[in-house]
């Protein structure tokens, strides 16, 4: 793994998580965590994770994005009216933001440092992930499609303007 | 500094673990940070998106697949999350006009 590659997309993720949470237009946030997810799927090609690779760009970045950024410009929400906290619940949310950053690294600080483990050549790919998925793991898939089911109906009855008509 | 330089040689769990707690806490103090309803759901995502992380390098440090299959899965609850979840928003949008989450205070008394 390249501490390089790793390092500019660790900085790139981290940086554009932060202008999420601070930029004050929505339709900028909405671009910003575009590019967190971009990152995150560059995350996933140095841990050779090729098939999550590949549904991470299309399902986060394709279809979850367009989503909200459909629903935004739906609420019209492209100009500055969020009212916005006082400073002092502002400096409280990050002061406990970052508390909770230091408990959870210093909890983790005594983790054992292990090398990568040897990997085969099916690793990652849908080749082996879909092993793995339909042997192990083939009634959770099924019960993935019902989940399914009930949100497409779910948001179909939410989004109609009168469910009584 | 050396002993930095040197840690960074070879990228370890540690780091993983480390990018996804700073992720995760981002994704915290953006819910508590924001009052757009909207921006509050994309912190969850992100927070979603910090466990992904997490998951998928512990999948490559033990050589298990078994971590990716439940990214997967996680991906899968997310998108019927979102689908749902902006379906109330947009209902919620309708009835009170505005994105501020505080206008939501009918359970305070």
């Amino acid at each position: 793994m390249n501490p390089i590659a790793f390092l500019i997309l660790a900085v790139l993720t981290i940086g554009s998580a932060l202008l999420v949470v601070f930029s004050k237009n929505p339709v900028y946030s909405v671009l910003w965590l575009i590019m967190c997810f971009f990152s995150i799927t560059g995350h996933y090609i140095m841990l050779d994770a090729h098939f999550l690779t590949v549904v991470n760009l299309i399902v986060y970045a394709g279809a979850i994005m367009v989503l909200f950024l459909f629903v935004i410009m739906l609420l019209n929400l492209n100009k500055e009216t969020e009212p916005h906290k006082p400073m002092i619940l502002k400096a409280a949310a990050v002061f406990s933001g970052c508390l909770l950053m230091i408990v959870l690294a210093a909890s983790l600080q005594g983790y054992s440092q292990q090398p990568p483990a040897l990997i085969g050549e099916e690793f990652g790919t849908a080749k082996g992930v879909g092993k793995v998925l339909f042997t192990d793991f083939l009634l959770p898939f099924e019960v993935a499609s019902i989940l399914f089911i009930t949100a497409i109906v779910g948001s179909v009855i939410l989004g109609k303007k009168h469910v009584n008509d | 500094m050396e002993e930095l330089t040197a840690s960074f040689n070879n990228i370890g769990i540690q780091h993983y673990l480390f990018l996804s707690a700073v992720l995760f806490s981002i994704g915290v103090m953006g819910v508590l940070y924001r009052r757009n309803f909207i921006v509050i759901f994309m912190s969850i995502e992100l927070m979603l998106n910090a466990v992904n992380v997490l998951l998928a390098a512990f999948s490559r440090f033990n050589g298990d697949q078994s971590g990716q299959v439940f990214v997967f899965f996680i991906m899968v609850v997310a998108a019927a999350e979102v689908a749902v979840g902006l379906a109330i928003l947009v209902m919620i949008y309708r009835n009170i006009r505005s994105t501020d989450i505080n206008a939501l205070r009918n359970l305070k008394w």
